[in-house]
């Protein structure tokens, strides 16, 4: 194989390689784990009770498990 | 002081240290790009002495305003993010803390050494070989640090800031060691290991990535921690995130060559690079939009919150920026722009749009914060300095468009007969009122860095009263 071959089969590998990491991420079965990822800045608030109003809420999760924080905020 | 507020889990100290740092390092090396804008309307205020003199305290400006301010605005930042969305605190305080020292003492080097005379002659890699061991050996401790930060988090998903903030250590741990490899000649002089058209292309290879990994991916990790954090509601599209990511870091890599256009670098090479820039597009706008797009329903709150303003405004300029760098970057269009104020006027765009408003708006959010307080000192002066910074950018990017455009007008005006329409020295005589527009405008943005410092200077004072009065529960 030259090396032009070889350079085009690697082009060609990194574009089949994005195709599938777009058609991953766009599938459905990602939909609930991205939306838990989305929500991790909000999981762990810890700002005073007057900053703003998930304050509150937030204040409550302290007591529960940190396994399962990141839907917190829907 | 430091003791007054300490968050249960978290290491805020490294990150109070860095983010005071950001805006001491932004008013130094601000200051020094009015000073440079000064002599450029002014020649003699270079005062005739070697130190002062534009060619040293230019790379002086550029080292102090990307790897001193904007470094350790990614340090403050890339630390608090990785804490707040892993839920664990930073692998270890100990390291974490020589980060910062390291840092510091790098960019002390760069302060005395640049306006010295010693540099490498690279571009934004002009520090001589001692120091860019100490750079190596932060920046490797830095990684591993934020790395293993991500290995003991307590929650399931690495969230997509902490992917770009990744990238972005990994890939100028790379830059930066494969670019200054050199012979050392004497303690503060070395030769680069590459040679000719090789060395060049070496150099840009770094020097774009340094754009597009310091100065894009980084910045990009805090677009998506504190634009949703300011906004209180998640990304726009976690997938268009993912997407972005890899689009983004598979294409920057190769657009480097767009800075060697009709130079000794093959052709071949200068059109490849000239379309991966002109892709890039892509990727820059996916991120761009869904950045802007995580604001459908909340735009209302632009109304009341500056820092909120500042990172969409930030937004803007990304996009902005990111459509002018691919034109800029077909050959027929860097025939004309190369070698004029229009490059300076697009960095800007980027550096001041882009970087700088990204980095206070996070600074505004993450500072009252990190010492204990709910909000700023003061949300009018974060108002004033969000149209100072504003109105500084536009007059700044402004005067270089038309300085750019007529220096490129005038360079390949000819004669008939073949001959140069104008001399040289004609085209700089017609760059002066741009110059002093440019001129203004960097005052607009240095008066803004001096308001911030005040508002942050009274916001961390405020916090010492209070702590004193009605000590933080955890």
């Amino acid at each position: 194989m030259d090396t032009g071959t070889f350079r085009g089969l690697i082009t060609l590998i990194l574009i089949i390689a994005f195709i599938g990491i777009a058609l991953w991420a766009y599938s459905k079965r990602r939909k609930p784990d991205f939306d838990e990822a989305a929500n991790l800045p909000f999981a762990d608030d810890d700002e005073l009770p007057t900053s703003d109003k998930h304050a509150s809420r937030e204040r409550d999760s302290e007591a529960h498990s940190r396994d399962d924080r990141g839907d917190k905020n829907i | 002081m430091s003791t007054a507020f300490e968050h249960p889990t978290y290491n805020y100290k490294v990150v109070r240290q860095f983010a005071i740092m950001t805006v001491v390092w932004g008013i130094i090396g601000m200051t020094v790009g009015v000073i440079l804008a000064s002599q450029l309307v002014w020649p003699q205020l270079n005062l005739g002495i070697p130190w002062t003199s534009f060619g040293r305290l230019r790379p002086l400006h550029t080292n102090a305003v990307i790897f001193a301010f904007g470094g350790s605005a990614l340090f403050a930042t890339s630390y608090y993010v990785v804490q707040r969305t892993c839920q664990t605190r930073l692998f270890s305080d100990k390291l974490a803390a020589f980060t910062f020292w390291g840092w510091q003492a790098v960019i002390i080097s760069a302060v005395v050494s640049l306006p010295m005379g010693y540099t490498t002659t690279k571009e934004y890699a002009e520090l001589e070989w001692p120091i860019n061991i100490l750079i190596a050996v932060v920046w490797i401790s830095y990684a591993i640090v934020f790395l293993m930060t991500i290995k003991k988090r307590t929650t399931s998903h690495i969230y997509v800031a902490n992917w770009f903030f990744a990238a972005f250590i990994l890939t100028v741990a790379v830059l930066h060691i494969v670019n200054n490899a050199a012979i050392p000649v004497t303690p503060m002089y070395s030769t680069s290991i590459y040679a000719g058209a090789v060395d060049a292309m070496v150099q840009w290879w770094y020097g774009h990535n340094a754009v597009g990994f310091f100065l894009t991916a980084g910045f990009l990790g805090m677009m998506y921690y504190f634009v949703p954090k300011q906004a209180e509601r998640p990304i726009y599209s976690y997938r268009l995130s993912v997407v972005h990511f890899w689009a983004l870091i598979m294409i920057y890599m190769w657009a480097g060559p767009h800075h060697l256009h009709y130079t000794a670098l093959p052709n071949w090479a200068q059109s490849l690079g000239m379309i991966m820039s002109i892709i890039l597009l892509a990727p820059s706008w996916g991120g761009m939009i869904n950045g802007m797009m995580t604001l459908s329903g909340a735009w209302h709150k632009l109304r009341t919150d500056p820092t909120l303003r500042f990172l969409v405004v930030a937004l803007s300029f990304y996009g902005m920026s990111t459509f002018e760098g691919p034109m800029m970057a077909i050959k027929t269009v860097n025939a004309l722009s190369h070698y004029t104020d229009w490059t300076i006027g697009h960095v800007h765009s980027g550096a001041l749009g882009w970087v700088a408003m990204i980095t206070i708006g996070s600074m505004y959010h993450l500072i009252p914060r990190v010492f204990g307080r709910t909000e700023m000192y003061s949300i009018n002066l974060i108002a004033v300095h969000f149209w100072l910074a504003t109105i500084g950018t536009v007059l700044y990017i402004a005067s270089m468009w038309v300085n750019g455009i007529l220096q490129g007008l005038m360079w390949r005006a000819i004669n008939p007969d073949g001959t140069l329409m104008y001399t040289f020295v004609e085209s700089v005589e017609a760059s002066a009122p741009g110059y002093f527009v440019r001129l203004i405008g960097g005052l607009f943005w240095v008066t803004g860095m001096l308001i911030m410092a005040f508002n942050v200077y009274m916001t961390v004072k405020r916090r010492d009263a209070i702590s004193h009065s009605a000590p933080q529960a955890a």
